[in-house]
């Protein structure tokens, strides 16, 4: 909470606050001070210091120490209206106050200054806990293809008289998908490093959205998927607005992840509706499913079902979650009863009002 | 008839190779250039038919060396990039690159566009477009036939297909086709051209979900593909 004051307060308004919450809280006390007396009025201060301390730097607080003290002195210690103190032990009180108000303000920035360090402490453990993690799947998921197309080079090359046309075909083919998923990767990884980066400029123009999803199907069925992809869409789909190159990364990466984690000959749909200005995309299969405690999960950066068999750097899907979130919109997950996964993506856009 | 030859210019030299074994194989000559100032001299002094020209060169930018050669050189320049940015793609077709490819390409596709960049070049005026038993596009009766059978287009649709099937293979950029069709004060407004390219894509193609000649160059502008290879 105190660094959310901090930063919504700049810090000339936390003098300005400070000395203002005291003067009030010290107004108060000069009409309560006949019937309580001076010296419940300095407990009642000590604790408007305290509320400061939690809430500001250790300046402004210090000023209100300091300014709580002597306006304690002058209104509230007899004799009034003075700086002057009666008695010794007036004395002893007033500077019994002075300090406890600065030790209280010293020891508050003490405290959080300690938990600043440890908080950025705990951060540091994070980020490498997450590079941890980006390597070891990096350096798996780049190895597997860059190993597949090393070996199965050498192979045609110093073996090829043994090798026959059938062998060869088949490395060659290898080598193909081999070098097409080292691209998959290169283009997850160079997209979430646009969304990293954080400022994503969206470039917006009308999409056609029965074209979009027909290309994207098209580039999926030519890297001879075995499972099949049904597409249900108005033919007379009116045009939306959206930045089409993140839309067609969002149901890329879905139609992918289905075909990577369903069995062969799994059935995929790919449905789109318009409602108002809502694009709404499902995207469903009649797999396995995701197992129900890791449904909130998914579309964590790194994240990767247990167990699960095919590769993935689990960036996928946290690309989804993150384009959707550019396009102001949202994606979630649910286990549909009979069985697979439905992916639901909503993009508020608008809506051309031209007949296609 | 001769070997048609081609200028490779691009600075890393697997993909010089690589270009090279692929164009051999299919009876092109090659030439090549490793940096900007070889590639333009090595094209005033012989020019080419073609020319693949990479816009990520060490010594200037792609965009000045595509300049450059458009102040003199008319033969087809067919633009390699890294990058998927359609706005450098769109800015190159505007100065005057016949078409592109981003890497990773393959090499069909590839073919395929210095195929008909080149048929583009000699291409013979007064014949039908295209004609086949499928589609026929005839500018000099400025007619359209599917499966025999006469086509009923407005204004618009014709002239957008016509301007399209004219350019037979080569990509035309959304900005491009506006200004051609609905004139210079349309240019943004790209959902008319969307519109118009999927009615057309109704009464011309046999799928409209899977055109075979109105393709998408996604952000790019379309292409027509009337000539089989």
């Amino acid at each position: 909470m105190t660094s959310i004051l901090n930063r919504k307060i700049g810090n000339n308004q936390q003098y300005l606050v400070s000395v203002l919450f005291i003067l009030v809280t010290s107004g108060v006390c000069y009409t309560i001070a006949p019937v309580l007396g001076y010296k419940v009025v300095a407990l009642v201060l000590l604790l408007a210091v305290s509320v400061t301390a939690v809430l500001f730097d250790i300046f402004p607080v210090l000023l209100s120490a300091v300014l709580s003290a002597f306006i304690w002195n002058y209104f509230f210690i007899p004799p009034r209206f003075t700086f002057h103190v009666g008695t010794t032990e007036d004395a002893i009180l007033f500077i019994m106050y002075f300090v406890i108000a600065l030790i209280n303000a010293a020891l508050t920035y003490k405290i959080r200054e300690v938990e600043k360090v440890s908080r950025k402490r705990e951060e540091k453990a994070n980020t490498l806990k997450l590079y941890d993690t980006l390597l070891h799947s990096l350096s798996h998921e780049l190895r597997t293809p860059i190993s597949t197309i090393i070996a199965a080079t050498d192979n045609l090359m110093s073996n090829n008289e043994n090798l026959g046309a059938e062998n060869r075909e088949q490395l060659i083919t290898e080598i193909s998908r081999a070098s097409f998923r080292l691209n998959q990767q290169v283009e997850n990884l160079l997209n979430m490093s646009r969304l990293e980066s954080g400022f994503m400029q969206l470039k917006k123009d009308w999409c056609d959205i029965n074209e979009l999803v027909y290309s994207i199907v098209k580039k999926i069925e030519d890297n001879k998927i075995s499972q099949k992809i049904t597409i249900s869409i108005n033919p007379n789909m009116p045009l939306i607005r959206t930045d089409k190159v993140l839309l067609d990364q969002i149901i890329y990466n879905l139609l992918h992840n289905a075909c990577l984690y369903t069995k062969p000959d799994s059935l995929i749909r790919i449905s789109a509706t318009n409602h108002a200005d809502i694009l709404q995309l499902i995207i469903e299969d009649n797999g396995e499913g995701f197992p129900p405690d890791e449904v909130e999960n998914v579309f964590d950066k790194f994240y990767r079902v247990k167990d699960s068999r095919a590769g993935g750097t689990g960036l996928g899907l946290s690309i989804v979650k993150g384009f959707a979130e550019a396009l102001k919109g949202s994606v979630r997950l649910q286990n549909v009863t009979t069985g697979g996964a439905k992916f639901t993506v909503e993009i508020p856009c608008e809506i051309s009002y031209l007949k296609v | 008839m001769s070997k048609p030859e081609i200028l490779i210019i691009d600075d890393e030299e697997q993909i010089r190779k690589l270009l090279e074994i692929t164009l051999r194989a299919n009876n092109y000559a090659v030439t090549h250039g490793a940096t900007a100032k070889e590639g333009l001299i090595t094209a005033s002094n012989h020019p080419p038919d073609l020319i693949i020209l990479d816009l990520g060169l060490p010594d200037k930018d792609g965009l000045l060396v595509l300049q450059e050669l458009r102040q003199w050189y008319t033969n087809p320049i067919i633009i390699l990039t890294v990058q998927k940015s359609e706005e450098i793609i769109i800015k190159a077709l505007d100065t005057g690159a016949n078409d592109y490819l981003s890497k990773p390409w393959r090499s069909g596709e590839l073919l395929a566009r210095i195929r008909s960049a080149l048929r583009n070049s000699n291409q013979d005026e007064g014949e039908p477009i295209v004609n086949s038993d499928d589609l026929v596009i005839d500018l000099n009766t400025r007619t359209v036939k599917k499966k025999g059978e006469l086509l009923k287009l407005t204004t618009t649709e014709y002239s957008l297909l016509a301007l399209l099937a004219r350019n037979d293979g080569k990509v035309l950029t959304h900005q491009y086709l506006l200004r051609a069709i609905w004139g210079p004060g349309f240019i943004n407004q790209s959902q008319y051209l969307r519109v118009f390219i999927a009615q057309l894509r109704k009464k011309i193609e046999n799928d409209p979900n899977r055109p075979e000649y109105l393709l998408t160059e996604s952000g790019v502008g379309y292409r027509f593909v009337g000539k089989r290879d």
